[in-house]
């Protein structure tokens, strides 16, 4: 609608802002005139040479002044400029015209049709107006009907309101004239929930109104009806036919009847009691005949407890607790039903853990205890369900003692086995010991017997750890408990177990050094020989590997004291070393006893003449030398002192000169002894004392030296309590040499053999009616004949 | 002073007086014609009177006799006053009366009996326990009753001891291992401690205060006291020697002291408090052991070993095959060995004060 009415349409247009488009430059032109902001007007606008925009030399600003204009362009340039600013100039107003003349022709149609529309739209409207006054009337005259209307019905709906009230209460009155009706057939029916919702319903009614005789006796038939209703109820309650649901719904009913909360904790509590304790005794009786086996497996059992008993249980607690504790009501009711309630759970937990506990105590098998963990675990994980619903009843500490009893007592158990099967062991090395002795070859398997024995404890004991193990395996509830993770490790495992069973060991070991003293050597030696090597290898490397072994299973967290190592290794070398004296003591002794008869029961002073070296002594040398392999099967040779690898000629050289000596003794006569004294000190001023039964090193040769010697100084003692006759010394000389020839080998210092043998001819001699010795060659031809 | 006996094999009989105010030893020898002693006893009541075993040998058979001797009388009379006090001095003793025993075979040992008049003795003669009565002046002996020990093998009887108590009813015998009790009125067996000892038992004595203790030695190296009452296991038992026990003797009037000598040729003197008469748990058992401590540190030879050993005399080279304790005084003993040496050793001064006090 805007039309281009007057404005400086014809103004001369800049030189350098030639428009890109006739159509559009005009609008542009136009919205300017308007004062609309022209965005790319107000850009071109900023071009002119001429400076200043819209200041009177602006063409086409609004304060264009063409005298300042004329005069600034004569000013400012050239004629040839002049006429080229007039050129230009007729052109701009040329194409202005133009302009003008099409905009118009193109807008007049609209002028047109505009007005023809403004023309129509003045008759629509006054029509309008017309039938709005209508419409006014005709909602007055409706108004004032309704008036006239609702002030007619105010009376009967009043009424109404009132009759309605009128009916409903006649409904209750009917209803609490029905009521014991209702009630009676609701009981008839067994529907005694509807009927407590009745009864409730009406009850506080009664109870207002009960000074009305009418409302009085409906009372008392109602609470009769109840009174009955509470009474069946109470059967039902206590038939104890009933599941857990449908008496936790019983004892709603009565809690709503108003029974006294106390009695009716108890009377629940106590039926729950009875079913609990007939599905306990379910339970005992499972656990078979005392003393016999039990019927089932510990596993079963357990999950009969967990599924029938502790389930129940649960159920019972949260019926319990939904009913009697969660209650709103007053505090002191849920005080006291919930320390009812742990006391009863606490109660008959208590027995449910003494059948546990029995149970667990029926367990006595040693082998895979995988079952009893795995059963452990589930009776741990099902008390902790428990004792989430009851926090304040001891149930999980108590539940984990007994699982804590139970590792401990399969540790004892577990002791006891290792114990028992080391015995075994030992008996069964004791039998192969006697066995192969009457095949006759007794020695070659003492070697294999201390592997054999040694690996199968061993074996033993790992498996022991893998199946202790189990208790501490992570998918195991209870393993993550402190006790298991720190007590049950160390002072258990390591060191009631293991330790234990080391002590234990050495424990044997010594009894076997101890009994055997009194009751004349019950024990076949070798089995001491072989115990005092087994126990000389746990001194230098089982014990230490058992132990790491033990500690790497179980990674100790506990820093209570344990045992150290070296301790066990010192009472294992103790008992190594006590085994090998007992041993030396214990093939003394039989040697001994050989040598001591042959001296007790022989009539020395009546003997022939020597032919040939006594049998005894020839057994002497061998069961020397039997000896010596069996030894030497188990330990290694050990050292001798230097002379010891001479050849034997040395030997009996030195032998021989001491001879001379002691052959010199029987010399001397009775009346003086001075010279006998003399010379057996100066002898003896060039031995070293002798410590006889001392203790020995775990080698060959100390062993056998102490054998040797003990058997040789009994030699000695018992030639000297005896008398000998002429031949009975040169007996002794035989013998002496003989052995001086064969036993030189077995020790570690041969001067020890010949300071013990000259000893005895000395003394020999010395008690000798008749002293003539043997010519010494007469002595090495028997002695080589022999 | 103090008076000890002691014997030699060689037919001698040396009486031993030891001055305890000089520090000096006399020495008396008596000739013991009969043969080589084997083990020897002085009577109770009369102490010029002894009764020995000793070895005789005639038509190459050899037999172990037993008699009653006395002494000369001077001896009696005190024989440190005597002046001749060199070993040359041999006199011979007076044969009183022999105990004939050709029907039991070899004396073991005769002993006394303890508390009597000097008129009844115990024989021991292989397996045959023999009661002598003496007859009058002690010049015939009487067999008045015997008891025999039956068995499978040789029984010998090896030593045996005349208990001081019950009014001297009781003998306990050792033989092989295992110690008998017998009661002198009735002969028979009272207690048999069976496997007293691993092997041979060698000597025995009784505690002279506890009328049920009896202490044991033998060739397992241990000496064991036993409790009459209670015989299937001893008391208590030391295993300090390291060879055959040859002997084993209480003091006469402090019974915590013992004395063992063996063939290790060591004499241990062992402290048995624990079962001793003495009260048990004195206050000053720390003062004992501190005293022990300085004692060990005074001389070094003696070592005292544990809590109830005080003492180990090592001066012996041989094997000792007896020790006895002084009759006159409570501190002093001796002890004899092979090498034909005896020792008299005391018993250590705080020790000695310790008791005392």
């Amino acid at each position: 609608m805007s039309v281009p009415q007057g404005g400086p349409l014809p103004g001369p247009a800049e030189p350098g802002s030639e428009p890109p488009g006739g159509k559009r430059r005009p609008h542009g032109m136009l919205k300017l005139y308007y004062g609309l902001p022209d965005p790319a007007g107000e850009a071109r606008g900023g071009l002119p040479p001429g400076g200043d925009p819209g200041g009177p030399t602006d063409i086409n600003g609004a304060h264009f002044d063409p005298e300042v204009f004329l005069t600034k362009l004569r000013k400012e340039c050239s004629l040839a400029q002049l006429m080229d600013c007039e050129t230009d100039m007729v052109k701009q107003i040329r194409a202005l015209d133009s302009d003008m003349q099409t905009l118009v022709y193109e807008n007049y149609n609209k002028f047109i049709s505009a007005t023809d529309t403004i023309r129509k739209m003045k008759n629509d409207f006054k029509k309008m107006e017309d039938e709005m006054d209508c419409l006014a009337a005709n909602m007055a005259v409706i108004t004032e009907f309704s008036a006239c209307i609702s002030s007619t019905l105010q009376d009967q709906h009043e009424q109404i309101t009132k009759l309605s009230g009128v009916h409903t209460l006649l409904r209750k009155l009917q209803f609490l004239f029905e009521l014991p009706a209702r009630l009676t057939k609701c009981v008839e029916l067994e529907a005694y929930g509807q009927a407590v919702r009745y009864y409730s319903k009406a009850r506080s009614i009664l109870h207002q109104y009960q000074h009305m005789p009418s409302f009085q006796g409906i009372q008392d038939d109602c609470q009769k009806i109840m009174a009955n209703l509470a009474q069946k109820l109470r059967e039902k309650f206590r038939d104890g036919g009933s599941g857990a649901k449908d008496l936790a719904e019983c004892v709603e009913l009565l809690l709503q009847l108003d029974e006294p909360a106390e009695e009716l904790c108890d009377e629940f509590l106590s039926h729950a009691r009875c079913r609990l304790e007939a599905e306990l005794e379910a339970l005992e009786a499972e656990l078979g005949q005392p003393g016999g086996a039990p019927i089932t497996d510990i596993l079963e059992f357990i999950d009969r407890g967990c599924n029938i008993f502790v389930s129940n249980m649960c159920l019972v607690i949260a019926s319990y607790q939904e009913l009697f504790v969660s209650r709103e009501g007053v505090q002191g009711i849920t005080r006291m039903a919930q320390d009812k309630l742990v006391a009863f759970v606490n109660s008959l937990m208590e027995t449910y853990f003494s059948l546990v506990e029995r149970r667990i105590q029926l367990e006595k098998g040693v082998g895979d205890n995988s079952l009893l963990v795995r059963a452990l675990d589930r009776f741990h994980r099902r008390l902790q369900a428990l004792a989430k619903l009851l926090p304040a009843s001891n149930v999980a500490a108590e539940g984990t003692e007994i699982v804590v009893r139970a590792a401990k007592e399969r540790i004892r158990q577990y002791l006891l086995a290792l114990q028992s099967f080391y015995q075994d062991c030992l008996t069964d090395v004791r039998q192969s010991l006697a066995a192969p002795r009457l095949a006759g070859k007794e020695s070659p398997n003492l070697a294999e017997l201390l592997g054999t024995i040694s690996a199968s404890v061993l074996n033993q004991i790992k498996s022991v750890l893998t199946y202790v193990h189990l208790f501490t395996a992570k998918d195991i509830t209870f393993s993550n408990k402190p006790y298991f993770k720190g007590e049950f490790c160390s002072q258990g495992v390591r060191e009631g177990l293991i330790v234990g069973f080391i002590k234990s060991i050495c424990q044997t070991a010594r009894q076997f050094c101890e009994t055997t003293g009194d009751k004349g050597g019950s024990t076949p030696p070798a089995l001491l020989l072989l115990l005092s090597r087994l126990c000389l290898d746990y001194e230098t490397s089982t014990i230490s590997y058992i132990l790491t072994l033990t500690d790497e299973q179980f990674l100790v967290q506990d820093h209570s004291p344990i045992t150290p190592v070296t301790s066990l290794c010192a009472e294992a070398r103790e008992a190594a070393q006590r085994l090998l004296n007992h041993y030396v003591k214990v093939q003394g002794l039989i040697i001994s006893q050989m040598l001591r008869k042959s001296v007790e029961t022989r009539d020395w002073v009546n003997t022939i003449e020597p032919r040939n070296v006594r049998a005894v002594m020839k057994r002497v040398v061998e069961d020397t030398t039997s000896i010596d392999v069996q030894v030497g099967l188990l330990y290694e040779e050990g050292v001798r002192k230097a002379q010891s690898s001479d050849s034997s000629k040395r030997t009996f050289s030195v032998y021989s000169s001491s001879r001379q000596q002691s052959r010199y003794a029987p010399s001397y006569t009775p009346s003086a002894p001075l010279d006998t004294n003399l010379l057996s000190n100066i002898q003896k001023l060039f031995s070293e004392c002798i410590d006889i039964f001392s203790p020995v090193e775990f080698n060959k040769v100390s062993v056998l030296t102490g054998i040797i010697k003990i058997s040789l100084k009994t030699f000695l003692e018992c030639v000297r309590l005896r008398t000998f006759g002429r031949y009975g010394l040169q007996q002794i000389q035989v013998d002496c040499y003989y052995l001086q020839l064969y036993l030189w080998r077995f020790v570690c210092d041969e001067n020890l053999v010949h300071f013990l043998l000259d000893e005895i001819v000395g003394s020999t001699a010395h008690r000798c009616l008749d002293p003539v010795p043997m010519e010494q060659s007469v002595i090495e031809v028997i002695c080589e004949r022999g | 002073m103090v008076g000890t006996q002691s014997l030699k094999y060689d037919n001698q009989i040396h009486i031993i007086d030891f001055d305890d105010e000089n520090n000096i030893i006399n020495k008396n020898v008596l000739i013991h014609q009969a043969g080589e002693i084997w083990h020897i006893s002085a009577s109770p009541a009369d102490k010029g009177v002894l009764a020995t075993c000793y070895n005789k040998t005639s038509d190459s058979k050899v037999m172990t006799c037993a008699a009653v001797w006395r002494m000369p009388k001077e001896l009696e009379s005190g024989s440190h006053e005597s002046p001749d006090d060199s070993s040359s001095n041999t006199q011979t003793l007076e044969l009183l009366c022999h105990l004939d025993n050709t029907a039991h075979g070899n004396m073991a040992c005769v002993i006394w009996e303890p508390m009597g008049d000097g008129k009844k003795l115990i024989s021991l003669a292989d397996n045959h326990l023999l009661l002598w009565d003496l007859q009058e002046s002690s010049s015939n002996a009487v067999l008045s009753n015997s008891a025999a020990l039956e068995g499978k093998g040789q029984l010998k009887f090896t030593s045996g001891r005349w208990s001081p108590h019950h009014n001297c009813t009781q003998v306990a015998t050792a033989n092989d291992t295992a110690i008998r009790g017998w009661d002198t009125r009735s002969m028979r067996q009272i207690y048999y401690i069976e496997n007293a000892h691993g092997q041979l038992v060698r000597d025995l004595d009784f505690n002279p205060n506890k009328q049920y203790y009896l202490a044991s030695c033998g060739d397992d190296c241990k000496v064991k006291f036993w409790d009459t009452r209670n015989v299937t296991e001893p008391v208590k038992t030391l295993e300090e020697h390291s060879h055959w026990v040859w002997n084993v003797r209480y003091n006469h009037s402090h019974d915590q002291l013992v004395l063992s000598g063996s063939s290790d040729s060591r004499i241990i003197l062992s402290n048995m408090v624990s079962i001793s008469s003495e009260p048990f748990g004195h206050l000053v058992d720390d003062d004992e052991l501190s005293d022990q401590e300085d004692h060990h540190q005074e001389e070094k030879t003696k070592e005292p070993l544990q809590d109830s050993i005080i003492a180990t005399y090592e001066e012996h080279e041989d094997s000792v095959y007896a020790v006895e304790w002084s009759s006159a005084d409570p501190w002093l003993f001796a002890s004899l060995s092979y090498d034909g040496r005896l020792v008299i050793n005391r018993v250590p001064r705080a020790l000695k004060y310790h008791i005392l006090l």
